[in-house]
């Protein structure tokens, strides 16, 4: 990101933003909520584009990408997971769906099993699941096609402990194997135990970058 | 066929069923007296407008004036459809394609199957019933397919975020648009002759044509309402889907 400001009805949410993020970096993401921490993770995904200042995937603006493909490399879950359609099914086909293949029922349960959820989940409505099993489905679904850069809004929130822990693990060991993860976390511990780097946004600006570990 | 008449003191008369419509708002605090009466007004004034003009057209049987009275009709129903889509880019651009090229396979359909022929007094009355019914399906489907944006705007931005293309994140949207804009033919369709005896056969028998042939008249105008719909409501809901993106594929 180079002097990347975003304004939106008249109102800076993103003040001249300069960050470098390294391939393979796990950077947790702290800052009141209205700093402007979301704005920067859908700016990442291309969501949105900036007002001005650019972003540079892998060198190249990101302007110069198809935004299609470009999504596909840099993931982005929500803190709502926000499931869409009917099932749990619904929501991993999907990822497989748009690349015009069909879902990898194996790959499905693996990954659904690193979250602690079993296969019978594909079959339950997406009302019928708890706030807990929303959440790790949608994560699922994020994962499933193994992103480059994985982008995280506070995905934790509506977890209790131990299902909090399942997925800080999983999120961990993809990071191991060398994907990026930018990870917005409404707490400070957690932001720390987590990441290498620790980012502070604060009214738009970035207030501190701390190397961690 | 008898000479039903119906005469000018009547009508009067029976205006006064406005009132009626008038004084319930008035009680009930609606606010839409004026509003009833600005409709009443133009309905009595655009209806006398077009008689004369109808009669006119109708003695000269031209059919560049018929294809220019068809293409003021759909301009006029466009720029209508377009209010209920504000917001959407392009809006009016979008309706006259959408509820010309629905007018144009609906009455192109009739003319070949020799269910109606060119000639005014046939085409200009069947191309109205057409065209004000795909520009009701279009207002439906505009003002649905603006209020999906918003509300699922989270499951769109979801969708792209997954890497989805903008039609494949917009496809439940745009289905659900569609179908918006087609439940009101499909439900009338059904209730046909049991709720009320609908417009088109009222008209043929209040006038004399038998029963039996004002049925097959309506038949026809059934089926003319589902071709024009659908085609106008899905040109439209495919056209107008992508004015909520912008060139990167970013909701606007």
């Amino acid at each position: 990101m180079k002097n990347v400001s975003y304004i939106k009805e008249d109102k800076i949410i993103l003040k001249d933003i300069s960050l470098q993020v390294e391939e393979g970096d796990f950077k947790t993401i702290v800052g009141a909520s209205g700093s402007g921490k979301s704005t920067m993770l859908k700016l990442f995904s291309h969501l949105i584009s900036p007002t001005s200042g650019e972003i540079l995937y892998r060198g190249r603006d990101m302007m110069s990408y198809d935004p299609v493909l470009l999504r596909r490399e840099i993931s982005y879950c929500v803190q709502s997971g926000g499931l869409f359609g009917r099932t749990a099914e619904d929501n991993l086909a999907f990822p497989y769906e748009i690349r015009g293949l069909e879902m990898d029922r194996e790959a499905v349960a693996a990954l659904l099993s690193k979250f602690g959820l079993g296969q019978d989940v594909l079959r339950e409505e997406n009302r019928s699941l708890s706030g807990g099993e929303k959440q790790r489905v949608a994560l699922a679904r994020t994962l499933l096609l193994k992103p480059a850069v994985v982008l995280l809004d506070e995905v934790t929130s509506a977890l209790d402990q131990e299902n909090t822990r399942i997925v800080e693990d999983v999120i961990r060991q993809l990071n191991d194997g060398g994907t990026t993860i930018l990870w917005i976390t409404h707490s400070p511990e957690q932001s720390r135990r987590l990441g290498s780097k620790l980012l502070t946004v604060e009214n738009g600006e970035i207030r501190s970058l701390e190397v961690l570990r | 066929m008898n000479n039903a008449e119906i005469s000018t003191a009547s009508l009067l008369a029976a205006s006064s069923l406005v009132m009626i419509a008038i004084a319930f708002s008035y009680r009930q605090k609606l606010k839409l007296e004026k509003e009833i009466l600005i409709s009443i007004l133009r309905t009595v004034v655009q209806l006398l407008a077009v008689g004369y003009l109808l009669e006119y057209i109708f003695g000269m049987e031209n059919p560049v004036f018929t294809t220019l009275l068809i293409l003021f009709m759909t301009f006029n129903a466009a720029l209508n459809a377009a209010k209920r889509g504000e917001g959407i880019e392009s809006g009016f651009a979008i309706s006259f394609v959408s509820i010309l090229a629905g007018t144009a396979v609906t009455l192109s359909v009739l003319i070949l199957s020799k269910a109606i022929k060119y000639e005014p007094y046939q085409i200009i009355p069947v191309s109205g019933m057409v065209i004000s019914n795909a520009m009701v399906a279009l207002g439906l489907c505009f003002r649905n397919i603006t209020s999906q944006f918003r509300s699922r705007r989270e499951e769109v931005e979801i969708k792209l975020s997954l890497g989805a293309d903008m039609l494949t994140a917009s496809k439940g949207i745009i289905r659900d648009s569609i179908r918006t804009a087609l439940l009101p033919t499909i439900d009338s369709a059904k209730t046909m002759g049991i709720v009320a005896l609908p417009g088109t056969m009222t008209g043929l028998i209040l006038a004399g044509t038998s029963p039996v042939l004002a049925v097959k008249y309506q038949i026809m105008v059934v089926f003319m309402m589902f071709s024009t719909t659908s085609i106008a409501a899905f040109i439209a809901c495919y056209l107008s889907y992508r004015k909520f993106f912008n060139e990167r594929q970013q909701l606007r």
